[in-house]
């Protein structure tokens, strides 16, 4: 009787987990089965390679995504040259020169950072960020690869900071004292041997961070102007991947190669972030295992 | 031979309310090993700690009376640390090398000490590392992880590190509490060969240690300083009961 109840129980938490593997393999799937049929009408390489996209066009539509492509990896990596120095320089401060009661109310105003919702975000990007960068650099519009970066930036930071501080306050205090008692001075001790002991913990919260970056659609939609050209430079609207999805599944005719092509666009989406998160997670497990030593 | 190197006067030490060391006075020769023994908890590393200021990293303690090193006091209010700890060098109870090369654990006191040079670099690593009775096993293998060494290498590496930025002083807190007997009798050996160059201050829980490579012993109880003087007399004739009855293993 006791056993058989066990065994019920056991099997209830098995299928709660199966389902998150369901869900999974289900969204990749839905994804695949209605991405695939660009592929009759649209080469591949076509696809990925061009960068002209224009579905609707009048003769003869294109569909080429490289200049997404391009404005998402811009706009992302545009947020982690930001982010990633700042979010190293606020947890080395927070974990290193902080009293604990400063940390102790600092780390959670820093968190609660990440639970401001992005169509806020955006919103200060319209009428704070991008006027001061149109003011700036004397364009007619701040609405751009930079506005998006910075916005993307400040939305990446809380996750960056977070996991960076629990890198750092995870390096054995014995190296801290080591280099102490060397006669290193708290700087010497933080560059030469804390971050490089937390090295692998911060690069997966860079990654995690930019997974967030990669994959955010309101903000950019609202930030980065949203035109579908291939862009020169950061001061030049961009169009990304997720805006794009986002602006016209909403009135493509179902069943159409653009309606598939736009699956088709969330499928190459979906493959960045599981390889990010992939390539994060081993990072995160081989420090796990480095620090067990 | 009988110069003194550390003159403890009076000194008093505090960890919130509680005074861990009371009125301590001391002195430790140079060029001699000194151990300190005593129960757990009577404040033999506190004591050791206050000789590099490794005790300022714990925030609410507090001190009185003096430790002069070379006739200076080193709870000045401003003196370097930072020049302290290079005159007097650490090793821990656990053997804690860096995550990094065998190489780079050896020369990092020099590195942060702004020392370039490579030739300069090898050279006084390769020193350090004869000096602390390692070279010959790691010379080949240099460029490997610290964490591939033994314990007992590993804790010679501490020794190897802190040798290379040439301290006057070098306090070892239980270095051979994580080691086996014969990585202990190595160190042990490192130790007395050690002292024609060095004071050393050892904090050991380790009676037959103590005996066997210190001229001094020094017996702490409850933070007060009971007895010290020659290890053989200590070992052979000590003066208060408690001593003997500790000595002897009677408690402890």
């Amino acid at each position: 009787m006791h056993r058989q109840k066990e065994n019920i129980i056991k099997s209830l938490f098995f299928l709660n987990g199966l389902l998150v593997v369901i869900a999974l393999l289900g969204i990749f799937l839905l994804l695949l089965f209605n991405a695939l049929p660009t592929f009759k009408d649209v080469k591949f390489s076509e696809f990925i390679f061009r960068a002209n996209w224009n579905p609707s066009a009048y003769l003869e539509s294109s569909y080429g995504i490289l200049s997404q492509v391009v404005s998402t990896l811009m706009v992302t990596i545009g947020s982690l040259i930001i982010a990633v120095p700042l979010g190293i320089g606020t947890a080395a401060y927070l974990s290193d020169v902080a009293s604990p009661r400063v940390r102790e109310i600092a780390k959670p105003i820093v968190e609660i950072l990440a639970g401001i919702p992005s169509v806020v975000i955006g919103f200060l990007g319209i009428v704070l960020v991008g006027p001061l960068i149109a003011k700036a650099t004397g364009n007619y519009s701040g609405l751009n690869a930079l506005n998006g970066s910075v916005l993307l930036a400040v939305m990446s930071l809380p996750t960056i900071v977070s996991l960076s501080e629990d890198a750092l306050g995870s390096v054995p205090k014995s190296y801290t004292e080591a280099s102490l008692a060397l006669g290193g001075n708290p700087w010497q001790t933080l560059i030469r041997v804390k971050i490089p002991a937390a090295s692998s913990g911060i690069l997966a919260a860079t990654m995690l961070g930019m997974g967030r970056a990669i994959g955010e659609t309101m903000t950019v939609l609202m930030a980065t102007g949203n035109a579908p050209a291939m862009p020169k430079s950061f001061l030049e609207p961009v169009r990304t991947m997720t805006a794009t999805i986002a602006i016209e599944l909403g009135e493509v005719p179902y069943y159409t190669t653009h309606f598939h092509s736009l699956f088709a666009i969330g499928l190459v989406l979906f493959i960045f972030t599981f390889i990010l998160n992939l390539v994060s997670d081993i990072i995160l497990h081989r420090y796990e295992k480095r620090m067990r030593v | 031979m009988d110069q003194i190197k550390v003159q403890v006067k009076d000194f008093n030490f505090f960890y919130g309310q509680a005074q861990c060391l009371k009125n301590i006075s001391l002195d430790i020769m140079t060029h001699e090993v000194t151990s300190i023994i005593g129960p757990s908890g009577c404040g033999k590393s506190t004591f050791l700690r206050c000789l590099n200021r490794m005790n300022d990293l714990i925030i609410s303690t507090r001190t009185e009376g003096t430790i002069l090193i070379d006739g200076t006091n080193i709870y000045e209010k401003d003196l370097d640390v930072v020049k302290l700890r290079k005159k007097v060098g650490m090793v821990f109870q656990k053997p804690n090398p860096f995550p990094k090369s065998i190489f780079e654990n050896a020369a990092y006191g020099l590195k942060i000490n702004g020392l370039k040079d490579k030739n300069l670099l090898a050279e006084k690593v390769e020193q350090s590392l004869k000096n602390a009775a390692l070279w010959g096993e790691v010379k080949d293998r240099l460029n490997d992880n610290a964490f591939k060494l033994s314990g007992g290498q590993q804790q010679r590496l501490c020794v190897a590190r802190a040798l290379a930025i040439e301290p006057e002083v070098i306090l070892m807190d239980e270095p051979a509490s994580a080691l086996d007997p014969i990585a202990t009798a190595k160190l042990e050996e490192l130790i007395v060969h050690l002292k024609e160059r060095y004071t050393i201050v050892i904090v050991t829980h380790n009676m037959q240690q103590a005996a066997r490579i210190s001229d001094v012993t020094v017996f702490l109880m409850q933070g007060e300083l009971v007895e010290h003087g020659k290890t053989s007399e200590i070992f052979t004739r000590p003066m208060k009961k408690v001593t003997e009855e500790y000595i002897t293993g009677r408690f402890g």
